[in-house]
C-alpha cells in the first residue's frame, strides 16, 4: 500500500475536482431535463445505475494499474492525460477567442426537453426512455471522470483515493446545486474551468511523461509550477493570436 | 446498443478532437521519450525540449484552427 502524502495530493484533488465538475454539470443538465419531462424515478434510476457502474470501474481498474511499474504507468497514462488535457486546453482557447461557440447549458436543457417530450409518457413501471437517456449521459460524461481519477491516481503513485475524493466532492457540489436550483447550472463559468483544468492536466501529463522517460526536471516536483505557468502563458498568448482581427475603418 | 456505441465514440473523443493535433503530440512524446535520452543532452535540457515542443504544438494548432474560421 502507498502512504498518502496529503500535502502532495492537493493538486491531484483540485484537478480531479475541477475536471469532474465540468463533466457532472453537463450530465446534470440532461438528467434534470429527463426528470422534468419524464419523471424523477427513471431519471434518478438511470443516473444511479450508471454511477454504480462507474464506481465499480474505478474500484477495479484503479488498483490493477498500481500493479504495473510506476515508470510505465507514468509514460502511458501521462501521454493519455496530456492528450486529454491539451485537447481541452485547445478547445478552451478557441472558445475564449470566439472561434467556436461557448457551451450553453440552458440551450442544451431546452433541446433535451423538446426531444424527450415527443415520446409518450409512461404511467406505470419504469420509463425506458427516461432510464436510458439518463443512464447514457451519466455514463458518457462519467467515463471522462473515471479516466481522470484513474490517470491522476495511478500516475501520481498511489493517489487514487485523493483523486476519487476530488471527483466525489464535485459530484456532491453539482448535485447540491442541481437540487437547490432545480434548473441547469449555467452560472458556472464552464470555459474558465475547462481552461484551468486543461492547464493542470497538460502540466501533470508532461511532468509524468518526463518522469516515465527518465528525463530530469529542474527542481523535481517544483517544476510542475513552471509547467503550469508555461501552459497558462502559452494559452493566453494563443487566445490573443486566435482572436479575429477587426480592421478599423474611418466612417 | 446505441449507448455502447456512444460510449466508444466518447472514449476515442477523450483524446482525439483534431487528428493532426493528436498525432503531433504522440510523435513529439515518442521522439522525446526514445531519441532525446540517446543524445546525451545535459541535465534538464531534454525535459525542457519536451515541454517547449508541446507548447509549440498547442499554439500552432490553435492558431491554424482559428485561421480556418
Amino acid at each position: 500500500m502507498f502512504e498518502i502524502d496529503w500535502g502532495h495530493a492537493g493538486p491531484t484533488i483540485l484537478a480531479a475536482f475541477l475536471a469532474s465538475m465540468v463533466e457532472f454539470v453537463e450530465a446534470l443538465t440532461v438528467v434534470l431535463a429527463v426528470g422534468a419531462t419524464r419523471g424523477w424515478k427513471g431519471a434518478l434510476g438511470g443516473a444511479g445505475l450508471a454511477l454504480l457502474i462507474l464506481l465499480l470501474l474505478v474500484a477495479v481498474l484503479g488498483p490493477v494499474l498500481t500493479t504495473i511499474p510506476l515508470a510505465t504507468i507514468q509514460l502511458g497514462v501521462g501521454t493519455l492525460l496530456l492528450m486529454f488535457g491539451m485537447r481541452w486546453l485547445r478547445k478552451a482557447i478557441l472558445r475564449a477567442a470566439g472561434i467556436i461557440p461557448l457551451h450553453d447549458e440552458e440551450a442544451l436543457f431546452a433541446k433535451e426537453v423538446a426531444t424527450l417530450s415527443r415520446f409518450a409518457r409512461v404511467t406505470q413501471g419504469w420509463d425506458k426512455v427516461a432510464v436510458m437517456t439518463s443512464f447514457k449521459i451519466t455514463m458518457v460524461e462519467g467515463i471522462e471522470v473515471v479516466f481522470i481519477v484513474i490517470a491522476m491516481g495511478a500516475a501520481g503513485g498511489g493517489l487514487l483515493l485523493p483523486a476519487s475524493l476530488g471527483a466525489l466532492a464535485a459530484l456532491v457540489v453539482v448535485v447540491g446545486l442541481g437540487v437547490a436550483l432545480a434548473k441547469p447550472v449555467s452560472t458556472i463559468p464552464e470555459n474558465t474551468l475547462k481552461f484551468t483544468v486543461g492547464v493542470l492536466l497538460s502540466a501533470f501529463g508532461t511532468f509524468w511523461i518526463g518522469e516515465g522517460a527518465g528525463l530530469d526536471w529542474p527542481g523535481e516536483d517544483w517544476s510542475l509550477l513552471l509547467l503550469f505557468a508555461g501552459f497558462l502563458a502559452s494559452a493566453f498568448g494563443a487566445v490573443s493570436l486566435c482572436k479575429p482581427k477587426t480592421v478599423g475603418r474611418a466612417a | 446498443m446505441g449507448w455502447l456505441k456512444a460510449i466508444g465514440a466518447e472514449l476515442l473523443g477523450l483524446f482525439v478532437d483534431d487528428v493532426g493535433f493528436a498525432v503531433s503530440i504522440l510523435v513529439w512524446v515518442a521522439v522525446c521519450a526514445v531519441i532525446l535520452p540517446l543524445l546525451g543532452l545535459p541535465g534538464a535540457a531534454p525535459a525542457l525540449v519536451l515541454f517547449l515542443g508541446l507548447l509549440g504544438i498547442l499554439v500552432e494548432s490553435a492558431v491554424r484552427r482559428a485561421r480556418k474560421g
